[in-house]
């Protein structure tokens, strides 16, 4: 069948296989090992925007979606790794638990979180997603199933937290949920009118537990760069409030000239005049805080039949502000403009192999897949190569092995690690193999 | 708080259903042919706020073994406030034509062991003149088809037994619902291509919680499906049977 990702770019060619329970995936990796066909990928809920998902089989997570076990006491829950971050939130959030790193969308499975090392708001203060991940359970291509922490099989563990699903699959997890006092969080808003100064901004709020730019890429001039920078902490009020089903959404692919740099331009006017009450308190439901795009199904769609790409870099906190105005400045002559582009300070990096964020800023935009995007891209790819930064691969769907070797200094080691464990033998997305693995 | 039974409770659509219930602090009792599977449902829904879960494993077409099971999940729970139906199976038709046995194991499946187990069901419920009693069959059942006509056949004898059944049971006040679900994405349905009329197991589930409350007669799910079959009915035979539906 036909199969793409989020940002509906690349589409490939794929068969879909989806196990029913934790035993029939070891029986159907046998099958496909002892097949033709030694090119598998998990797949949890194809939220990953470009081919890290894809392969000619996948196995699809959706139906090992379990609860395990829960412990009050340590705010330990074990789960199965299809299982979606909503679910997790729908059950805990009424009882005072939150999860401890969450995306930009709640609709993707744990197995995902992990394979990515997704990072949340809270970067800069809690890490990524796997730093709350005590212990993981890894079907490998030799049908053996391992427990990995970082006690237990330490080095597999750090290769498959933001392993990208190239060790093996995730089958169970156990994380560490966070206590709340309240469903809401209390939001400031910052509006800021030039890259410096959101720069500024986000230095001196370090201590706030979660921050995140919104950044007007078509403004020029003297705009260039303005953002609404949004903090936000728990609130502690005890109240609770049932989250809501989302409900708007995006029957079809619509016509992709609805997406212009008018429209687009548009909206990010209207969006950055909006009335704020500068630096006042504002009480908004964690959902609508963390997951505003969540209440509209299928927004991929407005961006037509072509798709699009979504770039998101980091650049290390020395050359990340002067990176980051050349990128603005050639998106913004390209005439390339993004919807939403995100604006994130990271804190230090990690141990995972090929975990993306670094002590360093983080910019993520999207592009209408259209003439004259790739060249586009690469040219970006080349500023942040000379500063020292990297893509993630959760959004990447045409970086070049070089550049990818030469700026996530592990992936030797995981590849070695690949081998040690038979995992090329089997496990390979598109993205693997265009990218070297 | 109240005390469900599900049978066939490893079925996709109702698993999503007990979820929900497991979240509303309900006591369950499952019903399945997979041991396995229901150790790992007792645990996610235990986790999901369930009061108490249980489980015993169940084939449907031994029909022996349903007294004394509904004997035990009744002993278990005290009493039923819901009874949920779910397991079937999806024939291959012309299997069907060809092997008569074939057939005869699918009415066994969807249609026979419903009634023999409602047979056991009914009585604790009369006797404490409340409760409801929910059904899965399907919108095949409403018109039979030429690709599909023994499953038909077997979930038309379900739903003319429901309808009789909920007129039996009116004075006793308990409830019958009939669901009637179209084109289900579960594990039955997972080598069938799927398009736009397709619904996930979750939306199921809710079509099922609210018909229970609402002690609904037959519940389409989605609802749209009420209309797709009002149509499909009213072709007129001459025409229908010309259709290669
Ligand atoms: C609107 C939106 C906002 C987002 N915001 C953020 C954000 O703020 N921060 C962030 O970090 N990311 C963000 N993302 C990206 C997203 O969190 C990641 O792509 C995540 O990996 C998606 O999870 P998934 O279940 O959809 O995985 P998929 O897209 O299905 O798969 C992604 C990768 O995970 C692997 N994988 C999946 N399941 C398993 C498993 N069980 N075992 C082993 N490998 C597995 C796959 O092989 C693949 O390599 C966002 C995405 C969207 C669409
Ligand atoms: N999916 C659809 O499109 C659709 C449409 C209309 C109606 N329905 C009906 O919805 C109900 C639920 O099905 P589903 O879609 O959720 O599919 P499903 O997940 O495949 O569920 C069917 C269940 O029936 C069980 N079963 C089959 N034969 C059995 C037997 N002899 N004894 C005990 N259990 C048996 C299966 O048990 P195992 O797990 O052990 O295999 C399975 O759990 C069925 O009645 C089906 O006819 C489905």
């Amino acid at each position: 069948m036909k199969m793409h990702s989020w940002g509906r770019y690349p589409v490939s060619d794929t068969v879909l296989e989806a196990p029913r329970s934790r035993e029939s995936f070891a029986r159907h990796l046998t099958a496909l090992r002892d097949s033709d066909d030694r090119q598998i990928i998990a797949r949890g809920m194809g939220r990953s925007y470009g081919d890290s998902a894809l392969s000619h089989t996948v196995l699809a997570t959706k139906s090992i979606d379990n609860f395990i076990d829960f412990d009050e006491d340590s705010g330990l829950l074990r789960c199965a790794a299809g299982l979606t971050l909503d679910a997790i939130l729908q059950v805990f959030m009424p009882r005072g638990w939150f999860l401890a790193v969450v995306p930009g969308t709640r609709y993707v499975s744990v197995g995902g979180a992990i394979a990515s090392d997704v990072h949340g708001k809270n970067h800069h203060v809690d890490g990524t997603f796997c730093e709350h991940v005590t212990e993981l359970t890894l079907l490998l291509a030799s049908g053996d199933i391992l427990k990995c922490s970082r006690a237990e099989n330490a080095p597999l563990f750090h290769a498959t937290c933001a392993g990208m699903g190239l060790t093996g699959i995730v089958l169970e997890a156990t994380l560490r949920l966070r206590r709340i006092h309240s469903s809401a969080i209390e939001q400031r808003t910052i509006r800021t009118n030039s890259l410096e100064e959101a720069f500024e901004k986000f230095e001196q709020n370090l201590d706030c537990t979660y921050s995140v730019a919104w950044l007007d890429c078509l403004a020029t001039g003297q705009n260039t760069g303005r953002s609404l920078l949004f903090l936000g902490e728990h609130a502690s009020d005890e109240r609770f409030v049932t989250p809501r089903k989302r409900s708007l959404s995006v029957p079809f692919s619509s016509p992709s000239f609805l997406l212009n740099r008018y429209s687009m331009g548009l909206f990010n006017n209207v969006y950055f005049h909006k009335p704020i009450r500068a630096g006042q308190l504002q009480r908004i439901e964690a959902f609508q805080y963390f997951f505003p795009l969540d209440s509209i199904q299928h927004w991929n769609r407005l961006y037509g039949r072509r798709g699009f790409l979504q770039y998101q870099c980091v650049i290390p906190d020395e050359g990340a502000l002067e990176g980051m105005r050349k990128i603005l400045n050639m998106v913004s002559a390209a005439g390339k403009g993004s919807f939403l582009s995100v604006l994130k300070k990271f804190g230090p990096a990690n141990q995972n192999l090929l975990s993306f964020p670094m002590r360093g800023y983080t910019l993520a935009m999207d592009f209408k897949f259209e003439q004259g995007v790739l060249p586009l891209l690469d040219d970006l790819d080349r500023v942040v190569a000379d500063h020292g930064g990297r893509l993630y691969l959760a959004k990447d769907a045409r970086m070049s092995a070089e550049f990818f070797q030469s700026s996530y200094p592990h992936w030797e080691q995981m590849r070695e690690l690949r081998r040690e464990f038979f995992a090329d033998s089997l496990f390979h997305s598109l993205q693997s193999q265009r990218l070297g693995l | 708080m109240k005390n469900i039974l599900v049978i066939g409770a490893n079925s996709a659509i109702a698993k999503a259903t007990a979820r929900h219930y497991a979240e509303q602090k309900d006591s369950l009792y499952l019903l399945a042919r997979d041991p396995e599977q229901l150790a790992v449902q007792k645990d996610d829904l235990m986790v999901r706020g369930a009061t108490s879960v249980e489980c015993a494993a169940f084939d449907a077409t031994d029909f022996t073994s349903h007294g004394p099971l509904i004997a035990q999940a009744l002993e278990t729970l005290g009493h039923f406030d819901i009874v949920l139906i779910a397991h079937g199976s999806l024939p291959d038709q012309a299997l069907c034509e060809s092997d008569f046995n074939v057939a005869l194991e699918a009415f066994n499946v969807n249609a026979l062991s419903v009634i023999s187990l409602l047979n056991y069901v009914i009585k604790p419920m009369q006797t404490r003149r409340d409760g409801c009693i929910a059904v899965v069959t399907s919108v095949a059942g409403d018109r039979g088809r030429q690709s599909n006509f023994i499953y038909g056949a077997a979930k038309a004898m379900v739903s003319t037994y429901l309808q009789g059944l909920r007129g039996r049971l009116f004075p006793d006040n308990v409830a019958v619902v009939d669901i009637k679900p179209g084109f289900v994405d579960t594990p039955m349905t997972a080598h069938l291509p799927k398009g736009a009329l397709w619904a996930q197991p979750e939306q199921i589930a809710q079509r099922i919680v609210k018909g229970v409350e609402k002690r609904s007669s037959t519940v389409y799910a989605p609802g749209f499906w009420r209309l797709i079959m009002f149509v499909v009915c009213s072709v007129p035979e001459v025409i229908f049977k010309r259709l290669k539906l």
